[in-house]
């Protein structure tokens, strides 16, 4: 297995204290790893260091072999992540074809960007009725299918996603799930999936990391952490 | 009869001025959320270096396109070199540097041009047109209208149709999801300054040759009634800016006209006062659009 991205010894914070505290994460090229944990465990902290909006105090994130410091957060999707952030990620100003368009402007080839946006409305059927609703329409799961959609548009190697589920039905959510290991198996897409919902999560992940309190307090596969009772109840609360 | 005919056309030429000075001050609202105070002295700062060159090559089209293209990089240097520096936390701090602006761009073209009226020429006659025994429109009027007319068609096919245009409302609307979609943020914002003070030099070349001429303050009250038209469409609709540009300009013109020109500031300010109470959002807000 190689690795895609490698996290060493990240401390993030906010202000004065650090949220993470020195966070090792190593997550394999075409893997989809869930990251788990409690409200305010600082998984959402973590994606936002990954992806460059928030600037860790120590450590460093090494995307392919390639160390990530001084990158700015809008060179990211040209490196290859794809990050879809928690609850608010459409442009609720914008129609449903302005946000996909955004998704593909900074691409050179406009022709697959193209295609690439077509393909996202075969994808999501609701979207393609619903080219000029503008965002602030559409319903929450239409919402979350735009902004996984918009992240494929890019044609993302990794895949940031923060709590996809929430607020969706669990048929759309098993669709979801279903549709991260199809692009997996079919493109290679490596995946790093934030939730809530861990049973559905550790149904789709190759692997799990556990977050408590800003610290990585497991770390293993995600059959492992589906019959480690002792984990369940400390952490995931079932 | 004859004397309304003739308020309304004036009405409209003013209005269609104002017009275009709200619309400059929306777009910066909606990408910064600062009203942008030093708008009236950035104009006019421009408009001064306009008609010099044209007093030293003898062109007014050559000093005209100075002075807007002069808007288009001290707009850019303003939102560059002094506006990034402010501390966003709070949106006041950006009001009270965009006033301290005004006091030193004002002071500093007293220092250079004197504090006394210049004249500022006008490109065509001003003399109106009569139809039938009625003042009509001049030939000024229709530079004015037809001005205005493309800057804002313009706006409206770059914010609509081009990609730059989606990049800038989609970084005005939500700037972290679009450096995450490789939005270049800072560029938009410093783009969309660039504009709107083009705008806002535009409508002071159109605006001073009707006034009392070149003045450092000569755009202060071009600017209060150009904020009333702003909050009157409710300052983050370019459709309102441009009504309530029109609905201000008539406004001013009737009440000046029937009632007296010293009445007019106070009409204007009174229009603020009754939106600002009546609809605070401005009279052509759609509410909530902002759900999330
Ligand atoms: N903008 C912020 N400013 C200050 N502190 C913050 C900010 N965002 C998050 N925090 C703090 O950081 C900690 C981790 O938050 P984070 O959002 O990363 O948790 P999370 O694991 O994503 O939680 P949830 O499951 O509720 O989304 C929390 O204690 C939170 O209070
Ligand atoms: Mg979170």
């Amino acid at each position: 297995m190689t690795a895609l991205l490698e996290a060493e010894q990240l401390t993030v914070g906010y202000g004065a204290a650090p949220v993470l505290h020195s966070v090792d994460l190593t997550v394999a090229q075409g893997s989809i790893t869930a990251v788990l944990g409690a409200n305010g465990a600082g998984k959402t902290t973590l994606l936002r260091t990954l992806s460059g909006l928030l600037r860790p105090a120590t450590g460093r994130v090494v995307l392919d072999g390639q160390d990530l410091r001084g990158v700015k957060v809008e060179q990211m999707v040209r490196r290859g992540v794809a990050h879809v952030p928690e609850g608010r990620g459409v442009v609720t100003e914008l129609t449903v074809d302005e946000n996909l368009r955004l998704g593909g402007l900074w691409r050179r080839d406009r022709v697959d960007a193209k295609r690439a946006l077509d393909e996202v409305y075969d994808l999501f059927e609701p979207l393609a009725r619903r080219r000029r609703f503008p965002g602030h329409q559409l319903s929450g799961g239409e919402r979350q299918m735009l902004a996984l959609g918009r992240a494929l548009v890019g044609r993302p190697r990794l895949l940031l996603l923060d709590e996809p589920s929430l607020g969706l039905a669990p048929k759309v959510t098993a669709q979801i799930m279903g549709l991260l290991r199809t692009l997996r198996d079919r493109t290679g897409l490596t995946v790093l999936l934030v939730e809530q919902n861990v049973r559905s999560a550790l149904s789709v992940a190759d692997t799990g990391i556990v977050m408590s309190l800003g610290r990585v307090v497991a770390n293993a596969d995600a059959a492992t952490l589906r019959d480690d009772e002792d984990m369940r109840h400390a952490y995931l609360g079932f | 009869m004859d004397r309304f005919v003739f308020l309304t056309f004036d009405g409209l030429s003013r209005g269609a001025v104002y017009a275009a000075f709200a619309l400059a001050l929306v777009l910066i609202w909606r990408a910064t959320r600062i009203v942008n105070f030093a708008q009236g002295a950035m104009a006019v700062a421009t408009a001064y270096v306009g008609y010099s060159v044209s007093a030293a090559t003898g062109s007014y089209w050559l000093g005209f396109a100075v002075a807007v293209l002069g808007g288009l990089l001290l707009g850019a240097v303003t939102e560059r070199v002094v506006m990034r520096l402010v501390d966003h936390s709070s949106h006041l701090n950006g009001v009270v540097v965009a006033l301290g602006l005004v006091l030193v761009i004002q002071g500093v073209l007293g220092m250079i041009y004197g504090n006394e009226f210049r004249p500022a020429e006008a490109p065509f006659s001003r003399e109106a047109f009569t139809v039938g025994g009625i003042a009509l429109l001049s030939r000024f009027d229709l530079f004015v209208f037809g001005a205005v007319f493309l800057v804002v068609a313009l706006l409206v096919v770059l914010f609509t149709r081009t990609s730059v245009g989606l990049r800038m409302r989609a970084s005005a609307f939500a700037p972290d999801v679009s450096r995450l979609l490789g939005v270049n943020v800072g560029g938009m914002l410093t783009l969309g300054w660039a504009l709107a003070a083009a705008v806002g030099s535009l409508a002071g070349m159109l605006v001073l040759p009707t006034e009392l001429g070149l003045h450092p303050n000569a755009m202060d009250i071009v600017f209060v009634s150009s904020f009333t038209a702003a909050v009157v469409g409710g300052l983050d609709s370019a459709v309102g800016a441009v009504a309530g540009g029109l609905i201000v300009g008539l406004l001013l013109s009737y009440v000046s006209g029937y009632l007296g020109a010293t009445v007019a500031p106070i009409a204007v300010l009174l229009l603020l006062v009754v939106v600002l109470l009546g609809r605070p959002g401005g009279l052509f807000s759609r509410s909530a659009a902002r759900a999330v």
